[in-house]
């Protein structure tokens, strides 16, 4: 038991936490409740993302998806203000063999995939970024500078895709003349 | 470590920078604008921007460049898209002029989004690396998701943007679990690259590496429409306004065809036996599904858009056969759906009325009788549709199966055959209630502009030039996919 062996159990609660809190999201009736599993979720995210020595991303994930994006989403939820009568009726009027046989699907899929990456040996190249590196440079320095560097095409556009998304959300809200 | 941006890479994008000034303008003059002052200057901008842009994207014909650190290259394929979509757009705008004012949609919005989608089309076409194209792509798609529900007050069209949306995502989000899987495996997001890498010898076909292709088709497959991801397709084009439904039949399936080619072509050329057998059923499954589902439409903006799957299914056979030295007849195919596609929505858009949208095949019969010139452009180009020479859908149809007999898929071919044979059916059904049948009700004078008037007549020019000469474009198309050899 050294550092590894820590982390390593650090990583099990965590994954465990990741995927116990989204069944429970998407299981909960109550919307509120779902949003507040999700936010467990959001958080046992960031704690995978520290043990892989990305802490800008871990910050983000925290600040923007588990602050920001989280009230939104509870915004909506008691703006929309869901009567019970809509919550009664099932959402996804299935048979339950379909439902087995769509299940079954998602489940070999998700198995095949498993195996696939534990099994096979990846041949990948390291990246110019290894967690060494990372580790003397600092995090969000390592970020800027492919952001504002190296992949500054992309983020430039990035950048209209956000005026596009903008432009879609005035108009599309706005009351009809 | 200081990263320097080179000046000289902005004197290759002047095209795009040029269109996201224009689609900017537009909206500042749209907000800026007095009341009751005239709409000229905001409705010049795509045509004005198009037109700058069309002449800076030929000056960079033959220019072979990776600019911004790989992560963006100028090159004939490019450049071909580059043009094809800057030409839909214009074509997009003529007909749109009277439309939009007839169905009163937000102006300023409208052509700008228009032109932020033609930019993301122009991005996502010249770029071989993962993250330039997603981002082209996402750029695209979101103008087109607000693009289609524009039309406010009507809940077919709030419905078409929102299935498109949700179901859009969806695809998205299968496309970069595609590009992940592909960047796990290889550690690679340049297509050439991965290329170089997958023919270098110390590389391992995984199954990781073959689902990430699996859900790139996925991803792709979607946005070209194919069966079995074509579900959105009939609804989404029938609720979104007319001339969106134009520009999304043919801007959006060149572009995303495009990227297709380019990463299939280029990066998983070496799997060819690990895909084409995939694309096989796909189209398969797309052009036999098009073709006998449109049968059954008494709609004709439906019929067309389940034409438009079928046709994406004819250009899916020449991706299977996979020979990159006739990647060439795919650009052809593209170039010619594109005009008789367009032509035909305009037809749809002229006869319409404000609220009624008049697409039911009974609006069009006795046509011929009452407006025989619109009857006859129509006629026109549903026989292009149908691959009936001297017009240009035939020579598109002609290239498409001598290629698959080429690459010994004889089989493909045949079943190509009976597809054109079964479309011909439906297309010639419309051209009979033009013709032969009495009008059961008077829908009305055509709703005839100067803008619709010169898109149809450049359609049926091109159509006929594209029919009779179809050389210099064949060997345009040919020079543009010299990059795949």
């Amino acid at each position: 038991m050294g550092a590894i062996g820590f982390k390593f159990v650090v990583f099990i609660v965590a994954a465990l936490l990741v995927i116990v809190s989204s069944l429970l999201m998407t299981t909960r009736k109550n919307p509120i409740h779902s949003a507040l599993w999700m936010i467990v979720t959001f958080f046992a995210m960031a704690v995978i993302y520290l043990l892989l020595n990305a802490q800008f991303i871990a910050v983000a994930q925290i600040m923007v998806y588990a602050g920001a994006i989280m009230m939104l989403i509870l915004f909506v939820i008691m703006m929309v203000s869901l009567d019970n009568g809509a919550q009664e009726q099932k959402r996804f009027p299935m048979a339950m063999g379909t439902r087995l046989s769509w299940a079954l699907v998602v489940v070999v899929l998700l198995v095949e995939l498993m195996f696939a990456a534990l099994f096979y040996q990846a041949t990948a190249k390291v990246g110019s970024y290894p967690a060494e590196a990372v580790a003397s440079l600092g995090n969000a320095k390592t970020m800027g500078m492919l952001l504002y560097g190296k992949y500054i095409f992309p983020f430039e556009i990035a950048s209209i895709l956000l005026l596009v998304g903008i432009i879609g959300a005035v108009v599309l809200s706005r009351k009809n003349k | 470590m200081v990263v320097q941006i080179p000046e000289m890479d902005f004197g290759w994008i002047v095209p795009e920078i040029a269109m996201t000034v224009f689609a900017a303008v537009a909206l500042l003059l749209t907000l800026f604008r007095k009341k009751n002052s005239t709409w000229l200057f905001v409705e010049a901008m795509p045509l004005v921007g198009a037109i700058v842009a069309l002449y800076f994207t030929f000056q960079t014909w033959n220019g072979n460049i990776d600019i911004f650190n790989n992560l963006y290259t100028i090159d004939n394929f490019g450049v071909f898209f580059k043009g094809l979509s800057l030409v839909i757009l214009i074509l997009v705008t003529l007909l749109s002029y009277r439309y939009i004012d007839r169905e009163d949609m937000a102006r300023g919005e409208y052509y700008s989004l228009l032109m932020f989608g033609t930019l993301g089309m122009m991005i996502m076409v010249s770029s071989n690396n993962f993250i330039t194209i997603f981002i082209g792509l996402e750029v695209m798609s979101i103008s087109i998701y607000i693009l289609a529900g524009l039309m406010g007050g009507n809940a077919k069209s709030v419905e078409a943007s929102l299935k498109y949306f949700l179901l859009g995502a969806f695809a998205t989000a299968f496309l970069l679990y595609g590009i992940a899987l592909i960047y796990g495996t290889t550690g690679m997001l340049d297509i050439r690259e991965i290329a170089g890498y997958v023919n270098s010898g110390n590389f391992m076909v995984t199954p990781t590496f073959m689902a990430g292709l699996a859900l790139l088709i996925v991803g792709f497959g979607f946005k070209t429409a194919s069966v079995p991801f074509h579900m959105w397709t009939p609804d989404v084009y029938e609720g979104a306004p007319t001339s969106i439904t134009a520009y999304m039949a043919t801007g959006v399936k060149a572009a995303a065809f495009a990227a297709f080619l380019r990463v299939l072509f280029t990066a998983f050329h070496p799997f060819l036996s690990g895909w084409t057998y995939m694309l096989w059923i796909l189209a398969v499954a797309t052009m036999t599904l098009g073709n006998i589902t449109a049968l059954k439409q008494d709609d004709v903006k439906r019929m067309l858009a389940y034409s438009s799957i079928a046709h994406a299914g004819y250009i899916l056979i020449a991706l299977t056969v996979g020979d990159r030295t006739l990647s060439s007849t795919v650009l052809y195919y593209l170039l010619v759906y594109s005009f008789m596609t367009i032509g035909a929505f305009a037809v749809v858009i002229i006869l319409g009325r404000q609220g009624s949208p008049n697409t039911g095949i009974e609006s069009y019969a006795g046509l011929a009788g009452r407006h025989p010139v619109i009857a006859a452009v129509m006629a026109v180009f549903l026989f292009s549709m149908a691959g009936i020479p001297p017009l240009a859908g035939f020579m598109g149809k002609f290239y498409v199966l001598t290629d698959a007999i080429r690459g010994g898929y004889y089989w493909l071919a045949i079943i190509g055959v009976l597809n054109s044979v079964v479309a011909a059916y439906y297309y010639l059904r419309v051209v009979m209630y033009m013709y032969f049948k009495e009008p059961e009700a008077e829908i009305g004078a055509p709703d005839v502009s100067i803008g619709s008037t010169l898109a149809i007549a450049i359609s049926v020019v091109v159509v006929f030039y594209l029919g009779i000469f179809p050389r210099l474009f064949l060997m345009i198309a040919h020079t543009s996919s010299a990059i795949f050899m």
